[in-house]
């Protein structure tokens, strides 16, 4: 997926003129974070499953290579393939291959962020091999050829009389009159339209929200059942992952869960989750006869050790974005590439370039919510300011923002200089404000007058009324 | 913290750069409610701005040398105390990993034991559970973020609120969620934050309250600019000009003197 992320803040303002997009955003707001905290609450201990989820990774990561090697022998020993693959393109040709190998026209997919962030559905397009989005969020927005906005729900940035409107415009062979006000007709809808396609799919594609080191087990978590026909109707199953999915035993993978839907959606568990351990064994009644996992690293391992480090705990539950008030205010769209929102800010540059993300971990006030709220405790506001430093020390900043903040930094650092141009530019400035007590407008500040009026300061600064007052006790009148 | 109840404790008032330059009335009613719990109270020349604009763009060398002429400055003093949560985070949290690894890391520890913020700090170290002001009318309270999630301040000024004569709380829906100020963010990205406020500024009307609180300047500046640009009547304050009984004075933007 091409990276917008430099055109951040012209995207953000035709996001904050949406109306549509406003309305959408709006109840999506209210929504999750009412439900995550109700969840939250009824759980006296989820501050403690917190701390043990982020041990689970914490270790795991610490021990990467030796999970990953002790996952692949697990997958191979229940009959299944792993394709390691180092960087995107690497992974859309395994897939490829798999999709050639067995003469596949069309594959039905199940949610998956990773092939997003590899671009998965242009390239097999390209190639002659037709993608079919099975969750109803991702279908919709593959019927509008656009790209999630959300994490967990793709189509968040849509009302539903839009995706009605859609679904009136593609499936023209149902009866004009039909009724598509309800979110449940909609939904009915896509399954009937999607579900000839798993039959006709040869292989089912789908993410992972967990690998099993000691099982070899891949495991998903839906609310509409959808991956699991992905994965087992067609021939071929194809997981494509990231590296830091894994985990030591299927112990941790449900000790993970339980802080999982809680953050995400508010539920106590996802409504399917489900496990899958290589091909079809003789005797099972269901399953694929081939079972591939693409493990995608594309810069993850390169974030080991470093600042970044922790943010490889990530479960992609969405809490940190539900939480953001920019990411309220823009939607995911403007964030520019795959993750948006708090997660995305930390994440988009690792895997794509500061150079080309820079906005992303600048437009943050720090309130630090999405810290607040994160089930594996990701430091997202810190590992925002070390992306600035990083871009601080090569340069990237605007030269206009580095004078200024170098000019402030002068004074700041020097307090006799610092004191003797404040005690004549405030009384000024004082002045100038007037008995209005406000400016509307002011030069060089303008990104503050903009929107709002500026209060004109007091007639003198805190530290010149407060010698005075020295003074006057050392003279012994009246204080 | 009980041992220093006997001795009278010398706090140094960290006044914050926006106090200095646009509020003193702020830095007035944070010595006063001091004095009055019987602190002597000091405010050191040698101190400019705790270095967040520095620091949150990136620019560590400046942030650093201005954490290390800060803790110079307060040295010797029982406490470091800023009317602001966003002010005293930078100097209790984040000086400490600037410093670490220096030969300043011990000093960024120490220090940071000191540091408080006003109201907390008069409600859990010095024990204050009531003020003797008064105030008529109706307010409401806003949570300021870094206050809120890095210092857990969030009980202490209502507590105190509520033993103001007359003073009648009125709380806001949603007061913990930002008001869109972030410092440079609100004028880096002015369109976004301004989406923030007014969604702020449409809680800070439905709670019908005359007045608004909150404990730090940059937060009560952004929303006050907000109010003032609507046509609002709502009045803007510190929580320490209400708490000390200093409301005689004009709001901020409130004019010249
Ligand atoms: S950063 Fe935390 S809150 Fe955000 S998606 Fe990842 S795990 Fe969830």
């Amino acid at each position: 997926m091409e990276v917008t992320s430099p055109q951040f803040k012209q995207k953000s303002r035709k996001a904050l003129a949406d109306e549509q997009l406003q309305r959408a955003m709006g109840k999506a707001k209210s929504g999750f974070i009412g439900k995550r905290k109700k969840a939250v609450e009824a759980l006296p201990e989820f501050e403690a499953l917190r701390s043990s989820a982020r041990a689970i990774k914490d270790h795991t990561l610490a021990h990467l290579d030796l999970y990953l090697e002790a996952y692949e022998r697990q997958v191979v020993a229940s009959g299944g393939r792993v394709h390691w693959a180092e960087t995107a393109e690497d992974a859309r040709r395994a897939v490829l291959d798999i999709c050639r190998s067995v003469g596949a026209r069309t594959v039905t997919k199940g949610k998956s962020m990773i092939t997003e962030e590899i671009a998965l559905n242009d390239f097999l397009e390209k190639e002659g091999v037709r993608p079919v989005e099975t969750d109803l969020g991702e279908y919709i927005i593959q019927l509008r050829g656009e790209h999630p906005s959300h994490i967990i729900g793709p189509a968040l940035h849509l009302n539903k009389e839009q995706v009605e409107e859609d679904f009136r415009r593609v499936h023209t062979e149902l009866p004009q009159a039909r009724d598509l006000s309800q979110p449940e007709s909609l939904l009915g809808e896509a399954r009937q339209i999607l579900r000839p396609q798993y039959f006709q799919a040869d292989v089912g594609i789908t993410g992972a929200n967990f690998l099993i080191a000691e099982t070899g087990t891949s495991i998903i978590v839906t609310n509409e059942g959808n991956g699991d026909l992905t994965q087992t109707l067609p021939r071929v199953h194809v997981v494509v992952a990231s590296i830091e999915k894994v985990v030591p035993t299927l112990e941790d993978a449900s000790q993970i869960l339980r802080v999982l839907a809680r953050s995400a959606t508010g539920q106590d568990m996802s409504v399917y989750t489900t496990f899958s351990t290589g091909p079809r064994r003789p005797g099972d009644p269901d399953g694929p006869e081939e079972y591939h996992v693409v493990l995608l690293d594309n810069g993850r391992s390169s974030m080991l050790g470093t600042e970044f480090h922790e943010m490889l705990r990530c479960i992609r539950c969405g809490a940190c974005m539900n939480h953001c008030p920019v990411y309220h205010a823009v939607g995911g769209h403007a964030y520019g590439w795959v993750y948006p929102g708090p997660m995305g800010a930390v994440l988009t540059p690792s895997l794509v370039g500061v150079e080309r993300s820079g906005h992303l971990p600048n437009a943050s006030t720090f309130c630090g919510r999405c810290e607040s709220v994160c089930p594996m405790q990701i430091p997202l506001p810190r590992m925002m300011r070390h992306w600035r430093e990083r871009e601080f020390e090569r340069g990237l900043n605007p030269a206009t923002q580095r004078f200024g903040l170098g000019l402030w930094a002068f004074f700041a650092r020097r307090p006799k200089l610092y004191r003797l141009a404040t005690s004549l530019t405030i009384p000024a400035l004082s002045g100038l404000g007037g008995r209005r007590g406000w400016f509307r407008s002011l030069p060089l500040a303008g990104g503050w007058t903009r929107h709002r009026d500026l209060p004109a300061p007091e007639a003198r600064t805190f530290m010149q009324q407060w010698r005075d007052r020295d003074t006057r006790k050392q003279d012994g009148g009246a204080a | 913290m009980k041992e220093d109840t006997r001795k009278t404790p010398r706090v140094g008032l960290f006044v914050t750069c926006l106090v200095d330059l646009f509020r003193p009335t702020v830095g007035f009613a944070a010595v006063k409610l001091m004095e009055e719990a019987g602190c002597t109270v000091e405010v050191p020349m040698a101190q400019t701005c705790c270095g967040q604009p520095a620091y949150n763009s990136g620019d560590r060398e400046d942030a650093a040398a201005i954490a290390r002429q800060t803790i110079e400055a307060f040295e010797g003093f029982d406490y470091v105390v800023a009317p602001s949560g966003s002010c005293a985070g930078m100097l209790k949290k984040h000086y400490p990993t600037l410093l670490k690894g220096t030969a300043w890391e011990s000093r960024a520890d120490a220090f940071s034991g000191r540091v408080h913020e006003l109201v907390s700090f008069l409600v859990d170290v010095l024990g204050v559970t009531a003020v003797p002001a008064a105030h008529r009318g109706s307010v409401t309270y806003h949570d300021s973020c870094s206050g809120l999630r890095e210092l857990n301040v969030q009980k202490q000024p209502r507590k105190l609120l509520a033993t103001v004569e007359g003073l009648d709380l009125k709380e806001m829906a949603n007061p913990d969620v930002c008001c869109g100020f972030g410092g440079t963010f609100c004028v880096k990205y002015p369109d976004i934050s301004n989406k923030i406020v007014e969604e702020k500024t449409a809680s800070i009307a439905a709670a019908g309250a005359e007045t608004l609180l909150a404990g730090d300047l940059g937060c009560l500046m952004n929303m006050a600019g907000k109010l003032h640009r609507q046509g609002s009547r709502i009045k803007v304050r510190h929580v320490a000009e209400v708490l000390a009984g200093m409301d005689d004075t004009p709001a901020i933007g409130g004019g010249g003197r």
